[in-house]
């Protein structure tokens, strides 16, 4: 199966995101307007993301890597329809299961069950369909002993057990993780990196981000390198995670 | 181009639509938390949607009935009619206007229709007041007020509220992202509202150019037709009818223009 034949499932065109950072912080109606008035109102424009464009197509699985602040998880939340880019555009074509951070969905004062339910709401499924996957999302946490426990009580951990198990019940065409695998224990990450090669051996396309180049290297089979919000190299997991690395040793990136 | 936008527009509310049904059990999750937190560790629980407006119209009652010498017949019934609308476009509106800050972790993390909260906001407030409606029930048969067939319809009055509160949570959670004082301006706006519409007090009392005036509060004419089917078992003319149309839906118009219009930048303020 040759991979460029396969139909486009996320297209990034010409992707910019601009964050206006006010140099004072204004918040209240009244410091606005005497700012504005005063002409004083003025802004830091930052871009996140300059023109970064990227096609992937459906089975591949993606990298983003690059350093802290070099707009990884912008271009994660801009796929996943949460930000607007200022310029360009984004189009998904297919469901989408985010996991930009697990266990965002859940209200602390509610029990495990009853966030089971709501936080798969949050993803778009009904409570029948939540039923029918109840017992093995439960059985993936290993929570079933604390699952009327409110997870104001959960440790970190057992929280993101918890989101993992939910967002990877359903299979979706693709799947969008940001850097969730550093918690969790060394046994919890294989059985959630186990469960992520099963999904994409189904088909499921995985657009990643890892500081982890031994956890892109065995997932990925292409990495695009960001580098300051622009696209510095896109092509086989290999090179690309070698040139990057050849950069950071370097001291310019 | 015109054409190419106007298409992306009708696509636009296409997708608004399809949302809308796809995202139902969100709603029900989130009006089931909301109701559950609401109560959670009271004792009496679900129980305090009745006890409160009863507890709340005794006081009024005891109150206003000393204050001022009222001749409106059924007074407990009269109060409770517009108190229990009264309290749910409050509590709609109170609710409504924070819920897009309270909910900044998802809308930051996952991809929802926004307007999914103010609107699950609205809804359970609705459905407290459904409960309180028990309260009001309850009102009638202790003064042993007459039943009209008229009552039936008392939905129709609550219906068009309820379209007006959804544009209000839409229109005040929006602008609140941006103006956070909003949240403690509104508080005084609802306490001069509760007054200037005639809840504990009859219309006649005020002045005729108060009268006038109060053609243009929506409150008004929605409990005024609630009250007139429930306690005085008439349907109330087309003048009421119109008044309770155009208000609700305008209202429900500005809050979706508004919403639509300021949701792109939310993740950048919440």
């Amino acid at each position: 199966m040759n991979i460029n034949e396969q139909p486009v499932i996320v297209d990034v065109n010409h992707v910019s995101m601009r964050f206006n950072l006010a140099t004072e912080k204004t918040e209240t109606l009244k410091e606005t307007l005497v700012k504005r008035l005063q002409g004083k109102l003025s802004f830091n424009e930052f871009y996140a993301l300059k023109d970064v464009s990227f096609q992937v197509r459906r089975g591949e699985a993606v990298a983003l890597i690059g350093r802290n602040g070099s707009g990884k998880s912008t271009m994660l939340k801009v796929v996943a329809g949460v930000m607007y880019p200022s310029q360009g555009s984004c189009g998904v074509y297919g469901s989408i299961a985010p996991m930009i951070e697990l266990g965002a969905g859940f209200d602390m004062d509610l029990t495990a069950r009853e966030n089971i339910y709501l936080n798969g709401a949050v993803l778009g499924h009904d409570r029948s369909f939540m039923d029918a996957h109840f017992d093995d999302i439960v059985d993936f946490a290993e929570l079933r002993e604390f699952i009327d426990v409110p997870v104001k009580n959960f440790s970190s951990g057992m929280v993101t057990r918890l989101g993992f198990a939910i967002a990877t019940e359903v299979t979706a065409d693709l799947l969008v993780v940001d850097e969730v695998l550093a918690v969790g224990d060394f046994m919890f990450q294989q059985k959630c990196l186990k469960r992520l090669d099963r999904m994409l051996s189904g088909g499921t396309t995985l657009l990643f981000v890892s500081h982890s180049t031994p956890q892109v290297c065995e997932l990925c089979d292409r990495a695009i390198w960001l580098d300051h919000g622009v696209k510095r190299g896109d092509g086989p997991v290999r090179e690309v995670c070698d040139e990057y690395e050849d950069a950071m040793r370097r001291g310019e990136a | 181009m015109d054409n190419a936008a106007k298409q992306m527009k009708s696509g636009q509310y296409k997708v608004m639509v399809s949302h809308f049904v796809q995202y139902v059990p969100l709603v029900r999750e989130l009006v089931g938390r909301d109701l559950k937190v609401k109560y959670r560790r009271s004792f009496l629980g679900y129980i305090w949607s009745v006890l409160n407006p009863l507890l709340m119209m005794m006081v009024q009652t005891i109150i206003f009935s000393y204050m001022f010498r009222s001749n409106i017949p059924n007074y407990p019934l009269y109060l409770i009619c517009g108190n229990t609308l009264f309290t749910f476009f409050n509590e709609s509106a109170n609710m409504g206007l924070v819920s897009i800050i309270q909910n900044a972790a998802l809308i930051k993390k996952v991809y929802i229709p926004k307007y999914i909260f103010p609107l699950s906001r609205v809804v359970s407030s609705f459905v407290t007041m459904s409960f309180s409606l028990a309260a009001v029930v309850l009102v009638m048969l202790i003064t042993r007020s007459p039943l009209h067939w008229t009552i039936l319809l008392f939905w129709i009055p609550l219906l068009f509220l309820l379209i007006f509160c959804a544009g209000v949570a839409m229109t005040l959670s929006a602008l609140t992202v941006y103006f956070r004082d909003i949240q403690h301006l509104f508080g005084v706006v609802t306490l001069g509202w509760n007054y200037a519409t005639p809840i504990f007090y009859p219309i006649e009392q005020l002045p005729d150019f108060a009268q006038t005036l109060m053609k243009f509060n929506p409150m008004y004419h929605y409990i005024n037709f609630f009250r007139n089917l429930v306690m005085y078992g008439n349907i109330p003319g087309p003048n009421t009818w119109i008044a309770c149309a155009v208000s609700s839906f305008v209202m429900l118009f500005v809050g979706l223009w508004t919403f639509r219009k300021l949701q792109r930048n939310f993740i950048l303020y919440v």
